[in-house]
């Protein structure tokens, strides 16, 4: 029973128009504090004739080529097979520690290991295992079930809570299996699939770090100028992702993974004594491997000038620009996907472009660009915006679909500003929060091409077989994203913008 | 020389109590003693805080009451077999419960199907309880309720969604299985008929507790004034 007083509606009133004042102020400083960052930001096109290389690749998409079918098949089956052993362990491990999330000590390990992008996760294990399916697996098992944890910790939350309280004993493991686990399996199962897509996508980034993925073939085309079979490799990288909705059946999926651990069992080749080596030794400072300490202070004040406060600097620099883009890149794009907009042809041709930059990873389209444009902050910016641009401009022309306009509305670019932003505009910014971590991520692993964010540094210092210094700026990257994501998570319910597993 | 009467410990008591509902205090300074054997009915117009009294009663014993809420909270995607059998769930290992909620075992099975049989749910026994209708949902809320297999029964309006006919018939259903009742019913006739003590609620205090026998529909009209 509700009665809205005089007095609650002037409330709700006042609380609605502070809601859109700090709507309003937290997109001015996203803008503001990106247009700082363009001034510091390092954007020139250092390549010396982009347009000669841009028309070489557009031939190649022309006409694409595959050499060898071998090495297809072997890319293609090394890059499910990683994708599936990975995520089944993911959602094993990110079940369990789902069900323990409420203990403050679960919650901090699984931030701490999904704030560890998974291609650093593949240069420690590197170390340890070498280029083997052990590392491929790992790298992706881990940062993943620590995502899956939150977000099925989230999704049983987020269940109502009659149906177990009407139990005599609610807080039972059976109780949650027949009251919290099939309420929240909808939504899981949903955000499950759409996850492994993600790995699928992150198994190809593997690749550009030795592992044999279609984007081991891919960097080696693509690197080598040979751009008519890049085109190849990657047509089929998209067929196989578009696909994923005919071939990715859950009574298939046994089969899958009995394949796939047969054909690619997780093995590797290491012996313990390096391992507990690297762990033990290798990951300490330097100073501190002897008795005494010495030179602990000046080795750290070394590494923050050099490359620490660096590489937190234009990491941060780099997802501010990258995150403005891509909101206004959202913003401009999503009327051509909207009904309330545009007729079907037009958006049938927009829905085609979203795939494309929804499917091909950030890392990869950086890649691209970066051989256009040359090492600089620009190709990174380009293929950020581009992508999250893509996923947030599908999403919110998803919402609009649900808007009816009267019949009588005003037509255009009246309508735009009128209607269906006032209305999405909440939507718009609780997505743009949930992607800003995962830009930061991706700022920092952007890195390992050559522009100077962390990943730079890490990977300057795993070459060098400087452990010690890679492990505490992983260590920096992982803090950062922590730190963002709470706040993140801080402005969304300040802003009280909606959280729900469609937008995760 | 008077046979004394043997007191058996109350199910229930409540002494001066305060009832609030989401932080407004909705009954107050209730004394109520409910024992063994009692058939109660707890009526009063919506509003006046019949569940508030329900869930403070439960709170007392909640391992060892039927429990049989106005929102029944089932769970949707899950079997009226499912719903049902989770009512049971706590007088069987966690491992027997997921075998069970994997395949059916036979003998819940068999307790259930006769069950649903009385509540005449036996057709859509299999179906998922999102594809019922609302009186077939109260049943299987009822049967859940049933499933647990306790003397007490506390049931807020558990047949509000049914004809007269059919209430009456799940009335003299829970009756039969329980030893001490305790029902909120807006449906004065069910109120008398089926119970032996009518307490009735108005603006937030007990105003009326006596042995239905003394009273006609008539004498309750006052308190839905």
């Amino acid at each position: 029973m509700q009665t809205l007083s005089a007095n609650s509606v002037y409330k709700s009133r006042q609380q609605t128009l502070s809601g859109i004042f700090s709507l309003r102020s937290t997109s001015f400083y996203i803008a503001v504090i990106a247009g700082v960052c363009l001034l510091l930001a390092d954007i020139e096109i250092i390549s010396p004739s982009p347009w000669q290389e841009f028309k070489a690749m557009g031939q190649g998409l022309m006409s694409p080529h595959i050499v060898s079918y071998t090495e297809l098949f072997n890319g293609v089956a090394n890059t499910l097979s990683f994708a599936l052993q990975g995520m089944a362990v993911a959602v094993v491990a990110g079940f369990f520690l789902a069900l323990a999330y409420r203990h403050w000590w679960v919650r901090g390990f699984c931030a701490f290991i999904r704030a560890i992008h998974e291609l650093f996760w593949a240069l420690i294990f590197i170390q340890c295992f070498g280029l083997s399916p052990l590392t491929g697996l790992l790298a992706i098992a881990l940062p993943y079930a620590g995502t899956l944890a939150k977000v099925y910790g989230e999704l049983f939350e987020e269940t109502p809570p009659q149906p177990r309280a009407n139990l005599p004993n609610s807080k039972s493991l059976s109780t949650f299996f027949y009251t919290t686990l099939p309420l929240a399996w909808p939504a899981l199962s949903h955000y499950t699939r759409y996850r492994f897509e993600c790995a699928l996508r992150s198994t190809v980034v593997l690749g550009f770090v030795g592992l044999p993925t279609l984007g081991f073939y891919l960097e080696t085309a693509l690197s080598e100028g040979l751009y008519r079979e890049a085109a190849g490799l990657l047509y089929v990288l998209l067929l196989l992702i578009v696909s994923q909705r005919w071939w990715f059946r859950k009574a298939l999926l046994p089969v899958y993974l009995l394949v796939a651990v047969v054909c690619l069992p997780p093995s590797a080749s290491f012996n313990w004594q390096t391992m507990t080596q690297f762990f033990t030794e290798d990951i300490i400072p330097q100073p501190l491997r002897t008795a005494s300490g010495d030179g602990i202070g000046s080795w750290l004040v070394f590494l923050w000038q050099q490359q620490l406060w660096p590489g937190l600097f234009n990491t941060l620099v780099l997802s501010q620009i990258a995150l403005f883009f891509t909101a206004l890149l959202a913003l401009l794009a999503f009327p051509f996907s909207s009904p309330l907009f545009v007729g079907p042809l037009v958006r049938g041709g927009s829905a085609g472009l979203l795939v494309i930059a929804r499917t091909l990873p950030e890392y990869l389209l950086a890649f691209v660009a970066l051989l256009l444009w040359g090492p600089s902050m620009l190709p990174a910016i380009v293929a950020l915006a581009l992508h999250n641009g893509a996923i947030i401009t599908h999403l919110i022309a998803g919402f609009s679909k649900q808007i009816s306009l009267r019949d009588d509305a005003s037509k255009g670019v009246n309508r735009y500003a009128y209607e269906v932003l006032p209305r999405l505009y909440r939507q718009f910014l609780a997505i743009l929060f949930y992607r800003w971590e995962v830009i930061l991520r991706e700022s920092a692993i952007l890195g390992i091409l050559g522009i100077a964010t962390l990943g730079f540094y890490i990977d300057s210092a795993f070459e060098e077989f400087r452990f010690d210094r890679a492990a505490l700026l992983i260590l920096a990257s992982a803090l950062l994203n922590m730190a963002v994501d709470t706040l993140a998570r801080y402005l969304r319910r300040r802003l009280h913008l909606v959280t729900t597993a469609d937008i995760r | 020389m008077k046979k004394p009467v043997p007191v058996k410990a109350p199910v229930f008591s409540l002494l001066n109590a305060q009832l609030v509902y989401e932080g407004r205090v909705v009954l107050d300074n209730i004394c109520l003693s409910i024992a063994p054997g009692e058939r109660v009915a707890l009526v009063g117009k919506s509003g006046v805080g019949k569940s508030t009294l329900l869930a403070a009663l439960r709170e007392q014993q909640s391992n060892s009451v039927a429990w049989c809420p106005q929102q029944h909270g089932l769970v949707p995607m899950l079997s009226v077999y499912h719903n049902i059998y989770m009512g049971g769930l706590h007088r069987h290992n966690t491992l027997y419960n997921l075998l069970n909620l994997i395949k059916p075992l036979s003998r819940p099975l068999r307790e259930v199907a006769a069950l649903a049989k009385q509540l005449q749910l036996s057709e859509s026994f299999h179906a998922r309880v999102e594809q019922l209708s609302g009186g077939q949902s109260q049943r299987v809320a009822i049967g859940r309720a049933l499933y647990q297999q306790q003397a007490v029964f506390l049931g807020d309006e558990p047949v509000s969604a049914v004809d007269d006919y059919q209430a009456q018939q799940l009335l003299t259903l829970i009756l039969e299985k329980h030893e001490t009742l305790v029902l909120a019913l807006h449906d004065v006739e069910q109120a008398l008929r089926f119970c032996d003590r009518i307490i009735g609620l108005k603006e937030g205090a007990i105003v009326l507790d006596a042995p239905s026998s003394t009273l006609k529909a008539n004498d309750l009209v006052e308190l839905y004034s």
